[in-house]
């Protein structure tokens, strides 16, 4: 298979010039008909697979994120080296790396899910050891002094007291592999980068569907910022008396 | 099977580095141009900015804004209203470095100790004295890290910029176009790109270490 791209069967229709409103055939920046009428063919099904791959991504890498930081908070000789890992694996572009798992996993949705949650492992590792850290002696003190076992002081001590500096992070992994999951749609059809490369290898790109799916893009970013802000100001009641 | 594409792709480097150089250079170009004028803007606002302790919500703003925007759209918005040309990535570049710069280079002013900055006051330095001879110097660890960070992602992200279908739009070009270069050329254009931000992240932590060590208090 020399070819790598996937052929965009069943995928976005793209108008005929000429034929749509006028709307669409001076190829303005926003045609609401086309929005009215590709909801349900094209944007909403996008959408709901960026969703979903967004939550399999960060909930993957908060699992992995949360052992290898358990390991690093325990074992601190290793945390240099997790770090370190950590930052390598950042700093590789997606591009790159998408192409290169192409030729291992194929052309599935897991070619893009691998590097998204090795993506998502730099900034959840860091917050979570630092979170963790950030826990002041005395307090710790305090609780061995109060009768606490480690186990103990570990989930009602410190891991309440990591959470914002946890869930910080969460809300940045979340908002990174909403914006970096449409790069993947370059190899795979799938999520709301879909539409975006279509409207792009239109001759003249399709201003429209550019527009409302890269628009669908930053509007979920910001809604599940949005939502885990919520989230976080709800786990960590005690932080609104100050 | 994989890892004679690997083997393949390995020796499609050595068979096609002129290729290779040139749109690795390409790619360069387009970066570094983008950040150079992305710093050009957003270290003056940041470095003020953090000066004043003004503009907090400005700063973190931006920078996760930033990080909301799917790139591959703002390259399209640009191509679709400016036309395809290199000025035309460079600037969605600059768009896209800015955050960073500007983000860091707030945070590395505002959070120099404000006893030295009131010692600098009192010894009668000019508020610019006091920017450019005791904050920026001070800061400078803290602000190479965000050049680091906009570094690598406008590298990254000029890649993308070939693929949008720019003319001398480098390695990305190659990752285009498979029907062309193979599935080889394709892997070894996404080595060269890995090569070339690990590269870049490399150097200026190298730079950034050095800041931070002459910075640091002599015992």
């Amino acid at each position: 298979m020399s070819d790598l791209r996937v052929a965009s069967g069943g995928g976005p229709v793209i108008p005929k010039f000429g034929q749509g409103t006028a709307c669409l055939r001076h190829n303005h920046w926003f045609c609401p008909s086309w929005v009215h009428e590709h909801w349900g063919d094209t944007l909403q099904p996008a959408l709901i697979q960026h969703i979903k791959l967004t939550i399999v991504v960060v909930g993957v890498g908060f699992v992995i994120a949360f052992l290898l930081a358990l390991i690093g908070f325990r074992y601190r000789r290793l945390h240099p080296v997790l770090g370190a890992g950590s930052d390598v694996l950042y700093t590789l572009p997606s591009l790159a790396l998408f192409a290169i798992l192409v030729s291992i996993t194929g052309l599935e949705v897991i070619t893009i899910a691998i590097p998204l949650v090795l993506y998502t492992l730099f900034v959840l590792y860091r917050n979570i050891v630092e979170g963790l850290r950030s826990v002041p002696a005395e307090v710790l003190e305090s609780a061995r002094g109060m009768g606490l076992t480690r186990r103990q002081t570990f989930t009602q001590v410190e891991l309440p007291l990591a959470t914002p500096a946890i869930m910080a992070g969460v809300r940045i992994a979340t908002v990174s592999t909403i914006s970096i999951a449409t790069i993947g749609a370059f190899f795979i059809n799938y999520g709301l980068g879909s539409p975006i490369f279509n409207a792009i290898e239109e001759p003249d790109i399709f201003r429209t569907e550019l527009v409302a799916a890269g628009g669908l893009a930053i509007l979920l970013a910001l809604a599940a910022d949005g939502l885990l802000a919520l989230l976080q100001r709800s786990l960590t009641p005690w932080s609104r008396l100050r | 099977m994989v890892t004679s594409l690997f083997i393949n792709a390995l020796q499609f480097i050595p068979d096609n580095i002129s290729l290779l150089l040139q749109k690795a250079l390409e790619t360069a170009e387009l970066a570094f141009t983008a950040l150079g004028i992305a710093i050009v803007i957003a270290l003056p606002i940041g470095l003020w900015l953090g000066h004043k302790h003004r503009g907090l919500t400005l700063a973190l703003g931006v920078s996760s804004f930033g990080r909301a925007l799917p790139t591959i759209a703002l390259i399209g918005v640009f191509i679709a209203w400016l036309g395809v040309g290199f000025w035309n990535v460079t600037a969605a570049l600059v768009v896209l470095g800015i955050p960073p710069v500007l983000t860091n280079s707030y945070a590395a002013v505002d959070g120099v100790d404000r006893d030295v900055v009131e010692a600098a006051r009192g010894m009668g330095l000019t508020e610019r004295q006091i920017v450019t001879g005791v904050e920026l110097p001070l800061g400078l660890p803290l602000l190479i890290a965000g050049i680091r960070n906009a570094a690598v992602f406008v590298v990254a992200t000029a890649t993308i910029a070939g693929i949008a279908g720019v003319e001398h739009g480098g390695l990305g070009q190659i990752m285009a176009n498979s029907v062309t270069y193979g599935q080889d050329g394709v892997l070894a254009a996404a080595f060269v790109v890995a090569a070339m931000a690990l590269l870049t992240n490399f150097a200026l932590g190298l730079a950034q270490h050095a800041a931070s060590r002459r910075m640091a208090p002599r015992a």
